[in-house]
């Protein structure tokens, strides 16, 4: 028999879980997140084998969610100091790059840039040729400025990617193989600001992802697992852990999306609000064919405009650990929590701070830790209490849903015993099966992908002949990130026309996704 | 006079799209080339309609085509400076002033570029009050001021002089010449005296939308809705709050019609509403019966903080306010109505003011 092992790095919490070839929990646990992240992944390694009882070797395929790469963009800590080449003479000069970035981080990025010839039309004709010259002393002069990364950004790369990969061939040459470079075409889509930004990030945590991502690969080493290692990314699928070294910015929405797709998989519900409850936070979002509903506004990471796609959430300060108070205004939960304190701080655990954990136990909603320990919490604020929680999800899940009838609630997460089996606006609660390690085993389960981002000239070929060979382009992408050809699938076809002229040009967005090779 | 500042530019980037009835382009790269501008160049004058001597030139500055593109393919910056000097070659006199054409999106804000980087003043009015597709749909046009001469600049650096028998020829070439040029192209038209934009501008709309932009952006650090405060600005009305349960687009004219489904909530719950749009938003059907039609505007608010939502964004699961608010009065002439009213846009039905079907 062969396994999966799922790791999900959280805020609180490092959970763990194994997995059986048919998708079967074996085994899991929870342990706290370590500062160093990779000695929290080894004590939950470690947990799980022995609860398991499962051969390290049998274990063939591993994948992790971490926000590590984002948590450096948010702290500033740990960035790579990068260069830009942006691709667009004669276009391109009216808003310079780092432009409307957040001047606090700047310092630590250098904020070096150069401007060359190149680019493209929307069609993919040339803007202007490449000059091999003017890159290279681009690229010298960017290397006496001590840049650690490259980032390259080109006018309507997603359509052509030629000239992108013409800056890489000529940085290795001029700054060496100790500079990684990143292209963004394989970064992002169209808008070349939000690209060009997401491209930068994901140049900054370059250094900081190959070692984090290093000491997991050790972490696994150490425990005799030889299994492919895979990390988890913003839309649901998985990249080789080879892959996320060189595109980290893949990973910044991870963690949301990871409870999502635990929760769709646990239920066996593919369209449902889905409610993950943990320590400090309640997270909402929207399942929809299984995957999570996307958000539609421009992402801000660390304060920086990308054009990534994040799952659609409302997060409110109720968890587990949230505090309860009574004052003038009536009770209150939360914001504040006792975090990954609670089993000390928390009444039920003999500590003297009253969670909405203790008040739910003192309902007699739930049981855990010791219920005697609350038997002298008022009664009535209790049950007052515990009416507010009830009241602060179900006003969450009318906001997100998009149905006037009754939907389906998925509740996860450590924190989801503060809920009653009923709530208003759902026409069933579902608490699934170890639904405390929805994330790991949204990690477990994930599946590869592969897109395609483009703008298209209808005219010639016709439309449907252009979705084709987009679609089959997605497929192609998909395979070659590791899925099995015979399951790949279609997910997703956005079509965008081009507003205000009438060009027959139009953006498509498509998205294959297929199960991992055995 | 007031002195435009990059503070007032984020507003008015904002406000515009309130403005803008759902279309008009996204105005975020129109501001941050405006910023940019400003930092480099100083503060813009925006001077009021009556600041202009009567005889002295107003040359508008504005982009045209896919507003999508230009967010990829970036202006050089020169191009609208050269199209207004272009012009100013071409008549041999000089601009006094410049102007927005549109002050609905991105063409709120690129004057506000041309203006800083040439030094001129900018007037506190524009062309329509709101957003529309067309180059012959602004008020002088309805006043009988021709579009041309026109020229178009791209950012190679090859510009097109237009000389035109009457405005809708404009369109008709400009289209083609902005099609070559890669589908975006900068552009002055509509050369005019301060007397001829005094009788025919939609008067305070920078300062409007700066105002509508300030709104919003204090409400949400105040954590309140600024709704009200947009429709006692705008003197518009409540059209509907809900949710978007359906958005269908369609491109077989080249243009983005469709419409977007929204089911009620609150005061609303059990009522529905389909906005239509080409672009922008043209009609909103409360229940099947008119709320509000073009030339009036509509424009959907996302419910929590105000932010107006274009069309392209309009996405499930949204929860907006609908919004409608009175056009100029030049709209609701008759030659207003027939260039812009619903029967333009394919609608058999006559166009009846916001006014007497919000009562």
């Amino acid at each position: 028999m062969n396994y999966k092992l799922g790791i999900d790095v959280g805020g609180t919490n490092t959970d763990a879980v194994i997995l059986d070839t048919a998708d079967r929990v074996v085994a899991k646990c929870k342990r706290p997140t370590t500062a160093d992240v990779s000695s929290g992944i080894r004590e939950a390694v470690d947990a799980v084998l022995k609860a398991g009882g499962v051969d390290p070797g049998r274990i063939v395929h591993a994948m992790l969610g971490t926000t590590h790469a984002t948590n450096a963009i948010v702290e500033r800590k740990s960035l790579c100091r990068v260069g830009v080449i942006r691709l667009c003479m004669p276009a391109g000069l009216s808003v310079a790059p780092f432009f409307d970035w957040p001047e606090d981080i700047i310092p630590h990025l250098g904020g070096c840039y150069r401007m060359v010839k190149g680019g493209y039309e929307f069609n993919g004709k040339v803007i202007s040729q490449p000059d091999e010259e003017e890159i290279r002393k681009a690229l010298s002069t960017l290397s006496d400025e001590k840049i650690e990364a490259l980032a390259v950004s080109c006018v309507f790369a997603p359509v052509n990617k030629e000239q992108e990969y013409m800056v890489k061939t000529l940085a290795e040459e001029v700054l060496g193989p100790g500079v990684p470079v990143s292209l963004s075409h394989e970064i992002g889509t169209i808008g070349i600001l939000e690209r060009e930004n997401a491209t930068i990030l994901n140049a900054a945590i370059i250094k900081i992802a190959d070692a984090a991502y290093g000491s997991f690969q050790n972490v696994l080493m150490k425990h005799d697992i030889q299994a492919d290692l895979f990390i988890t990314q913003n839309d649901g699928t998985i990249m080789s852990v080879e892959y996320a070294k060189k595109y980290p910015v893949f990973t910044i929405a991870s963690g949301p999306t990871n409870s999502l797709r635990g929760a769709a998989f646990l239920s066996g519900i593919s369209d449902a609000v889905v409610v993950d409850v943990g320590g400090t936070t309640t997270d909402v979002g929207i399942l929809k064919s299984g995957f999570p509903r996307e958000s539609t506004q421009a992402v801000q990471v660390g304060g920086v405009r990308t054009n990534f796609r994040m799952p659609d959430l409302i997060a409110i300060g109720l968890g587990g650990g949230s505090v309860v108070r009574e004052g003038a205004g009536g009770v209150t939960i939360g914001p504040d929590s006792v975090g990954f304190r609670i089993t000390e701080e928390a009444k039920v655990f003999g500590g003297n701070t009253l969670t909405a954990t203790d008040v739910v136990v003192r309902s007699g909603l739930a049981s855990i830790g010791d219920p005697r320990l609350v038997e002298r919490v008022d009664g009535t604020l209790a049950e007052t209490a515990t009416q507010r929680i009830q009241r602060m999800v179900e006003e969450v899940i009318d906001k997100m849903k998009t149905q006037a009838s009754d939907v389906s609630v998925v509740v996860v997460g450590g924190g989801s015993i503060l809920l009653p089996d009923r709530l208003k606006g759902a026409g069933s609660v579902i608490r699934p099966d170890h639904y405390d390690v929805a994330n790991a085993i949204g990690a477990a389960i994930s599946q590869v992908s592969g897109s395609i981002d483009g703008v298209y000239d209808v005219a010639a070929k016709g439309r449907e002949a252009v979705i084709e060979e987009v679609k089959e382009a997605a497929l192609e992408e998909a395979v070659k990130a590791g899925a099995s050809r015979d399951s790949v699938e279609i997910i997703d076809v956005e079509e965008i026309p081009l507003a205000y002229l009438p060009s027959n040009a139009v953006r498509f967005r498509v998205k294959a996704v297929g199960t991992l090779h055995e | 006079m007031r002195e435009l500042t990059v503070d007032d530019i984020e507003c008015l980037a904002i406000g515009a799209a309130v403005l803008g009835t759902g279309g008009g382009g996204d105005p975020y790269l129109g501001k941050l080339m405006a910023k940019q501008a400003i930092l480099e160049r100083g503060n813009v004058r925006l001077i009021t309609t009556d600041e202009l001597p009567d005889d002295k030139l107003v040359i508008p500055s504005a982009m045209m085509g896919a507003p999508a593109v230009l967010l990829e393919k970036l202006p050089n910056g020169g191009e609208p400076e050269k199209a207004l000097q272009a012009i100013e070659t071409y008549t041999g006199k000089k601009a006094f002033a410049t102007i927005s054409i549109e002050a609905g999106g991105i063409n709120s804000t690129i004057p506000v570029y041309t203006a800083a980087r040439l030094g001129l003043p900018l007037v506190d009015a524009d062309g329509m009050g709101r957003a529309f597709p067309e180059i012959p749909m602004v008020t002088f046009s309805i006043g009988g001021v021709k579009a041309s001469p026109m020229i178009c600049c791209d950012e190679k650096g090859n510009m097109v002089i237009l000389e035109t028998v009457d405005n809708q020829w404009v369109e008709t070439l400009s289209r083609t010449v902005t099609v070559a040029m890669g589908l975006s192209s900068m552009i002055s038209c509509y050369v005019m005296d301060g007397k001829t934009v005094k009788k025919l501008a939609v008067k305070g709309t920078m300062s409007l939308a700066i105002e509508i932009g300030r709104r919003i952006v204090e409400s949400n650090r105040e954590k309140k809705s600024p709704i009200d405060a947009i429709l006692s600005l705008t003197r518009g009305f409540r059209l509907f709050e809900g949710k978007v349960t359906d958005v269908q687009r369609d491109l077989t004219t080249g243009f983005v019609r469709g419409k977007a489904l929204f089911s009620g909530i609150e005061t609303y719950k059990g009522s529905s509403l389909i906005l239509e749009f080409q672009n922008e938003n043209l009609i909103a059907l409360l229940d099947g019966e008119p709320a509000a039609m073009v030339p009036d505007l509509i424009t959907a608010l996302d419910r929590e903080n105000g932010t107006p939502i274009t069309t392209e964004h309009l996405k499930y699961g949204q929860r907006v306010v609908v919004i409608g608010m009175p056009c100029d009065p030049v709209w609701r002439t008759d030659e207003g109505i027939k260039q812009v009213g619903p029967r333009y846009f394919k609608y058999d039905m006559d166009y009846t003011p916001i006014e007497e079907l919000a009562t």
